[in-house]
């Protein structure tokens, strides 16, 4: 991009590049420091309780979506192709196997410390379980500990599935965690600990709802994605996230204030023309294109499902160190993919009239199927109900040869002009 | 009187359609899609003013005088010569660049292929004087190289196979240049050209042996025998009215797979999605869900009792449903577009067809060729198979709901007509309307040239509209 602008950072930005990077240097100096290393995904994540055992998560889904956008993730995917991992399967799964075969060199050029302990805490998503059988054989003799999680069938969590899962951690995760650490599990740390999450839960739930105000301060899906970053990459549970999502509040209170639009790489969005909910993932390989295309229209995301994959905290769920045990279990299974059809599309159309959105879109992933199974189905059932513009396109999460820029250009140039119109004939009618 | 311009730049036609202050559509012009899409474009266009000012002729100026049969038959020829003289002036070009090519030309039978040459080309010119001013030839949406190509293509076939290779080349190299030339024709200077042709043209006839003419034409001959001069008298001064009148576009907005490369201000230029919706509100307005199958999109869009678009769903990443699916299955057949249809329409069953890729397909219909399939058979069965291909994407979008309309080029087959109406109503019951309109390759450049109409704060640039002035 050929942007001479010189856009200045908001402190929150240079506060977030400090913690990762230390993250990543502290991982890369993991075992000099006899620090256990943890691999698991972010979806219904144990941070909480990594921390408490003192060790380190490493989210190998998150290494892929940085090398997608640091434009490294074309060649992991044909190198695990190489070696017969088919065209469909999920290019997160194949660009990390990709970086494994090329050193596991992370990211940020840092290595990537080999895992102490594969920990899968989410099973909604199918292949991540096939995913750690593959890194259980990259791994020999590696430990796996694994927690089903029950998928929200019918719209509830009962006291049963509770039970269940806390059983799972009483006999299973947690003795593996002692094992693997050396240390015993300590239930007033894990406490405090969930105090820091609930926090920060508490923070990035006002942040969400900051397009209450018009024009919205911020963009919920590209800028959202960065919100995100510090609470789904281990932050979680720590007071350096509480830290930083109490300073990015008070920033973007400062921006609701001014009555500013979001922030975007090309500096603040001077004129909010549409307002969209957005469902699905970002494409990673050409994040800036991708988020470009709606700025330069004037489009700002107001709210998206993608940022509650870590969590939904929109519907009032925090951890409670009161009940450690529970509240992770609890958790787990409110995790967004965990969520049945029905109460995404609730979820959703509370956000579309909540944040008054003109549009609801969906960027569906090619190679993701838990992500985009009922994804049409949802689509209508909102268009129905609320009578509102809908629009689909479709691309990849880090395989660049999927992210085709004029295809989606033309809808979403047709989608925005849909709701101009929109715009224009309501208010002549 | 404003008029208001929409242009519809596809993969394989551009098309333009004028409307007036009241919508109504004055004029309609339809061009091959070229490398160069300003020429595309600006050609569109140029046809569409043409058509615009008969027209006025039509419908205006000469409205009273053609209630009389002998005065609508002038006005059709005078139409058809019109038509004509701008093919011949593009088609004495083209002779001239391909004497030029083959002068350059190192063969060592190069006089024999500069004889052959000649001979072919003065037999296409006869031929083709004759399908223009006789069979209406220019008012049938074929283009010029279109047209040139498949007569010369005949000829060669006839000819001697030894200088074929060059013959063609000569061909290949002449058409580009000379297809892409712009010319602008002062329309007053063209009519009276017309006029003073047809009048030869009448003369001739009156004058020939009886034999040449055909019965149903001599009846028409009789009623402008003697009286020609007087018809073409009292057109005069409405002719004079209709050539001076200034076309002023006061509006215009573009469209189609290459409207980003069209000349055009960013303000003007629309979604094809929406064009194709609002062309089809205009024209049905009950209409709630349109299937546009073009040359290589298929769009299926909802739209609402205001003509808005709702949801819409485009083929991604694969055109084997689409209009140009049709064009590779004709070469295929070594068929013309125009003859898929009505052979289509012969077929006795449809021959299942697995292969989900244009390419994949073409080696399926050689082996059903060769186990003993019949043509007619194998094409029914390409054909339904585009068809349902474009049902999946109706499905996705929500599926077909009361009025159903039918858009795009591919509309103008009638076996696709045909699978479309079965489709709709196996799938969505008898009670669905389907609309398809003779005009519906037009849908994306009316809904265009409607929009340019709605939204008239806009600043053209001058420079652009003068040649629209001009024409």
């Amino acid at each position: 991009m050929t942007n001479t602008k010189e856009v200045k950072k908001d402190k929150s930005m240079i506060l977030q590049k400090e913690m990762i990077a230390k993250q990543f240097q502290d991982l890369a100096t993991a075992k000099e420091q006899g620090k256990k290393v943890v691999y698991t995904f972010v979806p219904g994540n144990l941070s909480e309780l990594i921390h408490a055992f003192d060790m380190i998560p490493v989210y190998p889904e998150i290494n892929a979506l940085q090398s997608g956008m640091r434009k490294k993730s074309g060649a992991f995917i044909k190198d695990s192709e190489k070696i017969g991992y088919s065209e469909d399967i999920c290019t997160y799964v194949k660009c990390d196997v990709g970086m494994m075969m090329n050193g596991n060199i992370g990211p940020y050029g840092e290595k990537i410390p080999a895992p102490d302990l594969l920990l899968l805490s989410y099973t909604g998503c199918f292949t991540f379980m096939k995913w750690f059988e593959n890194l259980e054989r990259i791994y020999p003799g590696v430990p796996v500990a694994m927690l089903h999680t029950p998928y929200q069938e019918d719209g509830k969590i009962t006291p049963e599935m509770v039970t269940y899962m806390v059983k799972q951690l009483k006999e299973d995760v947690i003795p593996k965690m002692e094992k693997v650490s050396g240390k015993k599990f300590d239930e007033t740390k894990l406490k405090e600990v969930l105090k820091h999450a609930r926090q920060t839960q508490e923070l990035i739930n006002q942040i969400f709802q900051m397009p209450k105000y018009t024009p919205s301060p911020i963009d919920a899906y590209f800028a959202g994605v960065y919100y995100i970053g510090p609470i789904n990459t281990g932050f979680r549970g720590t007071p350096e996230a509480v830290e930083y999502y109490t300073l990015l509040l008070e920033e973007i209170n400062e921006r609701a204030k001014l009555g500013l639009g979001p922030v975007t790489p090309e500096g603040g969005m001077t004129e909010e023309k549409y307002r969209l909910v957005v469902e699905g993932p970002p494409n990673w390989t050409s994040f800036r294109e991708f988020w470009k295309l709606f700025y330069d229209m004037g489009a700002v995301v107001v709210a998206s499902s993608y940022t509650k994959v870590g969590g939904v905290y929109d519907l009032g769920f925090r951890h409670n160190p009161d009940k450690p045990l529970e509240s992770l279990a609890e958790y787990c299974m409110s995790c967004y993919t965990n969520y049945n059809l029905p109460q995404r599309i609730d979820l959703l159309k509370k956000c579309i009239t909540e944040y008054k959105a003109d549009g609801f879109l969906v960027h569906s992933i090619k190679s993701c199927n838990s992500f985009s199974a009922g994804q049409l189905a949802m689509m209508r059932k909102i268009e129905e109900d609320l009578q509102i513009p809908v629009g689909f396109i479709e691309s990849d999460l880090v395989d660049p040869r999927y992210f085709s820029y004029s295809n989606i250009k033309n809808r979403l140039e047709s989608f925005f002009q849909m709701l101009e119109q929109r715009k224009t004939i309501m208010n002549q009618n | 009187m404003n008029y208001y311009l929409g242009i519809d730049l596809g993969s394989t036609t551009s098309k333009a359609v004028i409307v007036d202050e009241n919508d109504q559509v004055v004029g309609r012009g339809i061009t091959n899609t070229r490398a160069n899409y300003e020429v595309a474009a600006e050609l569109a266009k140029q046809q569409a003013i043409y058509n615009t000012r008969f027209y006025l002729l039509k419908e205006k100026q000469g409205k009273v005088l053609l209630q009389k049969k002998e005065y609508q038959t002038f006005f059709k020829d005078l139409e058809n010569v019109f038509q004509y003289l701008q093919f011949e002036d593009r088609f004495v070009k083209l002779k001239e660049e391909m004497a030029k090519v083959a002068s350059q030309l190192k063969h060592v039978d190069s006089a024999k292929i500069k004889d052959i040459l000649n001979k072919i080309l003065t037999e296409i010119d006869t031929e083709l004087k004759v399908k223009y001013l006789k069979e209406n030839l220019g008012n049938k949406n074929q283009f010029f190289r279109d047209i040139v190509s498949e007569r010369y293509n005949e000829k060669l076939e006839q000819s001697d196979k030894a200088y074929f290779e060059p013959l063609m080349n000569i061909f290949d190299k002449s058409i580009n240049p000379i297809e892409n030339e712009i010319v602008n024709y002062d329309f007053q200077n063209l009519v009276h050209e017309s006029i003073d042709l047809l009048e030869k043209y009448y003369h001739n006839l009156l004058h020939a042996d009886v034999d040449e003419i055909s019965s149903d034409f001599r009846s028409e001959l009789e009623l402008l025998a003697g009286n020609y001069k007087n018809i073409k008298e009292d057109f005069r001064s409405h002719i004079e009215n209709v050539a001076k009148e200034n076309i002023v576009i006061a509006n215009m907005v573009g469209t189609g797979y290459g409207r980003a490369l069209l000349p055009f201000p960013a303000e003007c230029i629309r979604s094809e999605i929406l064009c194709h919706a609002y062309g089809a509100h205009a024209l049905f307005p009950k209409t709630r869900t349109v299937l546009d199958i073009g040359g290589q999109d298929t769009k299926a869009i909802q739209v609402d009792q205001y003509g808005m678009v709702t949801s819409f769903h485009m083929n991604d990443r694969c055109a084997a449903g689409c209009g140009r699916y049709l064009g590779y299955i004709a070469n295929e057949f070594g068929l013309s577009l125009n003859e898929l249809g009505p052979m289509t329409m012969e077929a006795k069953k449809e021959t299942n067809i697995c292969s989900t890729c244009t390419v994949f397909a073409g080696a399926e219909v050689r082996e059903l060729l060769n186990v003993g399939e019949q043509k007619e058979d194998i094409l029914a069965g390409l054909h339904k198979a585009i068809v349902s291909r474009a049902f999946s994407l109706i499905a996705r979008s929500g599926g077909v709901k009361n009025e159903f309309t039918f858009t795009g080029g591919v509309a103008r087959n009638q076996a696709i007509v045909k699978y479309v109406t079965e489709l709709v109503r196996n799938s969505y019951g008898n009670d669905i309307t389907i609309n398809i309109h003779t005009d519906s390759i037009f849908m994306g450049s009316l809904g265009g040239a409607l929009f340019a109409r709605r939204n008239i704060n806009v600043n053209l640039d001058t420079k652009k509209m003068k040649s629209a002035e001009k024409a």
